[in-house]
Formats: structure tokens, C-alpha cells, sequence
């Protein structure tokens, strides 16, 4: 079987250049480089690319996790059913 | 079923729209409840691929009217009996338990979804920086120890890797906290901007030091901004970064 269409890209094959406007530089006074943000806010500003084991749902590890680093506000990125 | 979630901490929840726009991969184990020739059901698994029509199951946290989902591709991997093993590559929002029992109807023997490991959500990949529960909780404690920096990086990531695949701009130390107060994103705060925006995209506006400042609707498209002088080029849609990162540098009354 074959396809009348193009078979759509996926988001990760799409290639993507970048291209400069205008040159400027940054002032080393103000933000941070995202990995080089103080730790406490290294944290808050961060994703954790989660191994789901199977058995608890999604909103349960986040619920885990949230309890392990001893955080307010923890959430995940689609359901990855139980 | 088990895999790739990403669990967003404090302020990057804000991310997770991103990751919505950027497809998911997963193995999938199906079970056939009939025998049928491998190579019927490789052709059946292409005849999924593309546009797909699913209705939500009835368990779905969403409205259950049928709605369009895009395949990108659906691999066949192996087949043992009536086990079989395929990599589907598709939009956020694709019901894999749904796809299988409708290979199953096509192929005409009937089939279900056995197991489900997702291997990609986003840029994110079971290869790549991946941690499991117990990881977490031991270099968690190991920083608390420690408090040296790298042991944080071994589980955590910085949220702007999560807009590694939807297109950027950078601007302006000068234009950012405008940004940070919901103002939309104009011509002259334009540094550098990636290629493939259109009318209508999602992207993401970065500080030259990389921080994510917010995700914006792009109104114009990469060749139109590199062209434009004034005017709005991204409507701010969802602020990252909190206000007073940057100085401020606009007038009030000018939002």
C-alpha cells in the first residue's frame, strides 16, 4: 500500500535553522543561563524525565514525586495511563 | 504501561502546553484473537498511518466526539503467534488502546492493546536523561547532603527543554520584561528567530542566555519578520519568566 499524501513529519525530524536579524549581546547581570540557575531555582524552573513504572497513574507519581522533593506544585506532561 | 512522563516542577507546569504540540512515540504490544499472516498485518498497520479518525473512550477525561489524530508512522517490529509488537510515532492525544481494537476490526479477527511503553514525549526519549523513581529519591538525598549542583542535573532538566522542538526567537535583554508583563512581542526586539514559523504557530521567546521568557502565537511568519521593522510579530500567550527578571525598559501606558 502506498501513500497519495506525503507522510507528515513528526515534530523531532522537522529541522529547524536559525537565523540572525540583528546582533546584540546579553548583560551577565540580569537571569541565568538555564543551567546555570542557582540550585532552589534550578529546581522550581525544572522537568524531570520520569521512568513511569507500571501500576500507579500518573497523577499518583507526580503526587510521589512532589512528596520526595518536598515541593508545592507538580505536574505531568500527558497521562500515561495506569 | 510505563515510560517517558515528563513531571514538571513549581513554575515549569507552565510548559507542558508545549509538549501537547510535540508528538509522542510508543511500543506497543497488541494481542490478535485470531491468526492472521504477518504480512496482512503489516499492510494494516500502514493503513493507519496518516489521518485517523478516533472517538475518545468512554473513560476519557475529554468530550467524546470524534475527532482527527495524525500517524506519523506505525513500524512493525515483530509478531510470535498472535503477539504483536509495533513503534507508533503520532499526535498528543492518540488512544493507543483505541488504535489497536481498530486494527483488530480491520484485520477482522478482533485485538487489544496488552502492553504500552511510551518512548518519547516531546523532546524527551527514554534514551536521554531519563530517571526512575528511586533515582529521583537517592540523588535527591545525595544533594541534600552534598548541595553540589551537578548531582541536580542528573535528574532535573531545565524547563526549556521542553521547547527544544516547537520554533524560537530570541530578543532583547531590552524587550523582555515587557514580555514578562504580557505585552505582545514586536519587530524591533527580534535578535535571531529559527526557520519554519508560520501565521498561527506556537513559540517559544528565549533571552540570548537561552531562558525561556514565554510562549507566544506567532503573527507572522520567519521570512515576513525578518522583514518587518515594526509591529507585532508574536502575541504572548503564556509568560515563563517572572517580572523583574530583566530591567524594565518600556514606559507604562505602552501595554
Amino acid at each position: 500500500m502506498h501513500h497519495l499524501m506525503p507522510r507528515s513529519t513528526p515534530p523531532w525530524e522537522i529541522e529547524r535553522k536559525t537565523i540572525v536579524k540583528t546582533e546584540d549581546k546579553t548583560d551577565p547581570k540580569y537571569g541565568h543561563k538555564p543551567e546555570e540557575r542557582p540550585a532552589e531555582e534550578y529546581i522550581r524552573y525544572g522537568v524531570i524525565n520520569l521512568d513511569k513504572p507500571a501500576g500507579p497513574t500518573s497523577h499518583e507519581i507526580a503526587a510521589w514525586v512532589k512528596r520526595i522533593l518536598n515541593l508545592k506544585q507538580v505536574g505531568h506532561g500527558g497521562t500515561l495511563e495506569a | 504501561m510505563t515510560g517517558v512522563l515528563p513531571i514538571t516542577l513549581e513554575e515549569s507546569r507552565k510548559v507542558v502546553q508545549a509538549l501537547l504540540y510535540s508528538g509522542k512515540e510508543y511500543v506497543c504490544l497488541m494481542k490478535l484473537h485470531g491468526n492472521v499472516a504477518e504480512e496482512r498485518v503489516k499492510e494494516v498497520l500502514k493503513e493507519f498511518e496518516d489521518t485517523i479518525y478516533q472517538r475518545p473512550p468512554l473513560r476519557a477525561s475529554v468530550k467524546r466526539r470524534l475527532r482527527t489524530r495524525k500517524i506519523y508512522y506505525n513500524e512493525f517490529l515483530e509478531m510470535s503467534g498472535r503477539n504483536v509488537l509495533f513503534k507508533v510515532g503520532c499526535e498528543g492525544g492518540t488512544y493507543i488502546r483505541k488504535l489497536c481494537y481498530d486494527i483488530g476490526e480491520v484485520l477482522g479477527c478482533g485485538a487489544h492493546m496488552q502492553e504500552l511503553r511510551r518512548t518519547r514525549a516531546g523532546p524527551f526519549t527514554e534514551n536521554e536523561g531519563i530517571a526512575t523513581l528511586h533515582e529521583v529519591a537517592y540523588w535527591f538525598r545525595e544533594w541534600q547532603e552534598r548541595k553540589d549542583g551537578e548531582i541536580l542535573r542528573k535528574f532535573i532538566q531545565p524547563m526549556e527543554k521542553a521547547l527544544a522542538l516547537i520554533p524560537k526567537i530570541y530578543i532583547r535583554d531590552s524587550a523582555v520584561d515587557a514580555i514578562c508583563h504580557g505585552a505582545s512581542l514586536t519587530a524591533p526586539g527580534v535578535l535571531s528567530l529559527e526557520t519554519g514559523i508560520k501565521v498561527g504557530s506556537i513559540v517559544a521567546i528565549l533571552t540570548l542566555k537561552g531562558e525561556a521568557v514565554a510562549l507566544a502565537m506567532a503573527t507572522a511568519s520567519t521570512e515576513e519578520i525578518l522583514n518587518m521593522n515594526h509591529g507585532i510579530v508574536a502575541k504572548t500567550e503564556r509568560v515563563l519568566m517572572p517580572r523583574g527578571t530583566y530591567p524594565k525598559c518600556w514606559k507604562s501606558g505602552e501595554i
